[in-house]
């Protein structure tokens, strides 16, 4: 009995969902409510970007994103970030910061680094929810920072389990 | 959800469109490898980029680690896996003779456990059973996949034949429409694939874990929308036997890493 | 909860002042807290929060993870050998996660 309720239940839920789906296209006012949260979560980004900057400014440059042209699966996608630095004493990179714009929080991931490093040279692997915007901010030992930005295409992986 | 309609759209597009072309010939045979990007190879050429190592290393554990009834550890039988396990992976699914059937190396693992340990089996896609696999099949990386050829495994390998060929499922389609006639193709932006099985147990970046060839097949068979055989039905062992005979004198890359 | 398996990777040997490449790699669900189960109830966040390298006991190299980074996490970053001794790597994050592994590098 109770399996049959569920099962049900979760149909309804299925239909729902699917009228659902069929208005965010059609209805303009779904659209442009799909676009305000898109809107919302570049806001988050430029947010997240902006309590690690502050007032200054944010050139691109010196720093450097290297991310597959096309991903293969979003799950895992290797990032790679390298930021031209003597790394010495007097002038060396202090920190990475890694964002995006897509996913549902901004922040990726913090290195923090300092002149031992030798090189200011990391390599990770991050998750991408969607085709959007890889942003890295290189915070430098002279308080200046720099930026580099990506567009990533995401590609659907097919035949998945429970599709 | 939007997207899933079209994969399924675009599988319908290829059992209704093309007409069966054959087998592969042999030298146009290439393993999933050669159809990924550069940087998810690399992720399976570096031991310490390759997560599919977390469960090698588990497996060497468990292969020293005394289990059962018998208290016994897979070494105290086998001693050195480097030795006594080198080849074997490449070799299974096998006909045993004894069992009158075709085993796969999962089941090979655990009648080891039940006969041998006298310990419980374990479950199929269980850490502990990947990680044995994954540790017995790393053994092999680099040999060529060989197929015995005796009467049982050509049996075998024909009933595997049956099902990979066979129209199924609510898109009609069968494993040969894809994988023999359409590799060259993609779907939804993936490379379609030969589905040559020379990586398994592998890391698959979509499970974000180590699975087992079964674990794939059920995801193809869930693909195509029919009815999809338990873990460890006699019908996936011997399509993976098929498969492997298809695949034969191609170099085993386990653990490797797919998309 | 299972023992978490880590996989490091430092050069035994180095020349004094020769920047060296270590790559890490551990196993960790990162379970991002977005994700809902079969019910529709959210699945609890469970990741690695940070992770951290020292050199001798000095600290060289620090990564604070969001659930954004992937499962079974690797990171791959450089440090100067500046003298023989030990580098140590340890990951923590929610629910207790502690994880840490040890190497010894020669300086010559």
């Amino acid at each position: 009995m109770t399996e049959l309720l569920t099962t049900a239940v979760t149909r309804r839920r299925f239909l729902i969902g699917a009228g659902g789906a069929v208005m965010v296209m059609a209805a303009p006012s779904a659209r442009a409510q799909f676009v305000a949260e898109g809107e919302a979560r570049s806001a988050a980004m430029r947010a997240a970007i902006k309590a690690i900057v502050g007032e200054n400014s944010l050139p691109q440059g010196r720093i450097k994103i290297e991310l597959p042209p096309l991903v293969e699966n979003g799950n895992a996608v290797p990032l790679s970030i390298a930021v031209e630095s003597p790394m010495t004493d007097a002038d060396h990179v202090k920190a990475i910061h890694v964002f995006t714009e897509k996913n549902p929080q901004p922040n990726v991931a913090v290195f923090q680094l300092g002149p031992r490093a030798g090189t200011a040279d990391i390599q990770t692997r991050m998750r991408l929810a969607d085709t959007q915007l890889v942003v890295a901010v290189a915070e430098m030992s002279d308080g200046s920072f720099w930026r580099d930005e990506v567009e990533v295409v995401v590609t659907l992986a097919a035949c998945l389990e429970e599709s | 959800m939007i997207s899933r309609w079209r994969i399924a759209a675009a599988l319908a597009v290829i059992g209704a469109t093309f007409p069966a072309i054959a087998e592969i010939p042999m030298s146009e045979r290439k393993s999933g490898y050669d159809f990924m990007g550069k940087q998810t190879q690399a992720m399976q050429d570096d031991d310490t980029a390759n997560a599919g190592m977390l469960w090698v290393l588990d497996g060497e554990a468990l292969w020293k680690r005394h289990a059962g009834a018998a208290n016994k550890s897979c070494a105290d039988c086998h001693g050195d896996a480097s030795a006594s396990m080198k080849g074997v992976a490449a070799r299974y699914p096998a006909f045993s003779p004894a069992l009158g059937r075709a085993v796969n190396l999962e089941q090979r693992i655990n009648s080891c456990r039940a006969e041998r340990q006298q310990a419980k089996p374990l479950a199929y896609e269980s850490k502990d059973l990947l990680a044995l696999t994954a540790f017995i099949g790393r053994q092999s990386r680099g040999l060529p996949i060989t197929v015995a050829d005796d009467a049982g495994t050509r049996k075998a390998i024909e009933s595997g034949r049956a099902t990979f060929t066979r129209r199924q499922g609510q898109l009609n389609l069968s494993c040969a429409q894809c994988h023999d006639d359409n590799w060259s193709g993609r779907l939804a932006g993936a490379p379609v694939t030969q589905g040559q099985p020379t990586g398994y147990p592998i890391y698959r970046l979509e499970w974000q874990n180590l699975g087992s060839l079964q674990r794939r097949l059920r995801n193809c068979l869930t693909g195509i929308r029919t009815i999809v055989p338990a873990l460890g039905a006699q019908e996936l062992v011997e399509l993976e036997l098929y498969l492997m005979w298809r695949a034969r004198g191609m170099t085993l890359e386990t653990p490797g890493v797919r998309p | 909860m299972a023992a978490a398996r880590a996989l490091i990777n430092v050069p035994p040997k180095a020349r004094r002042g020769e920047v060296i490449g270590i790559k890490s790699l551990i196993s960790h669900e990162m379970e991002t807290g977005f994700r809902p189960n079969a019910t529709g109830q959210l699945i609890p966040r469970n990741i690695i929060k940070e992770f951290v390298c020292t050199y001798n006991g000095v600290e060289v190299f620090r990564a604070e993870f969001f659930p954004a980074v992937s499962a079974n996490p690797f990171v791959s970053f450089t440090t100067r050998a500046t003298e023989s001794g030990t580098i140590t790597m340890t990951w923590t994050g929610d629910n207790g996660f502690h994880a840490s592994e040890s190497v010894a590098i020669t300086v010559e």
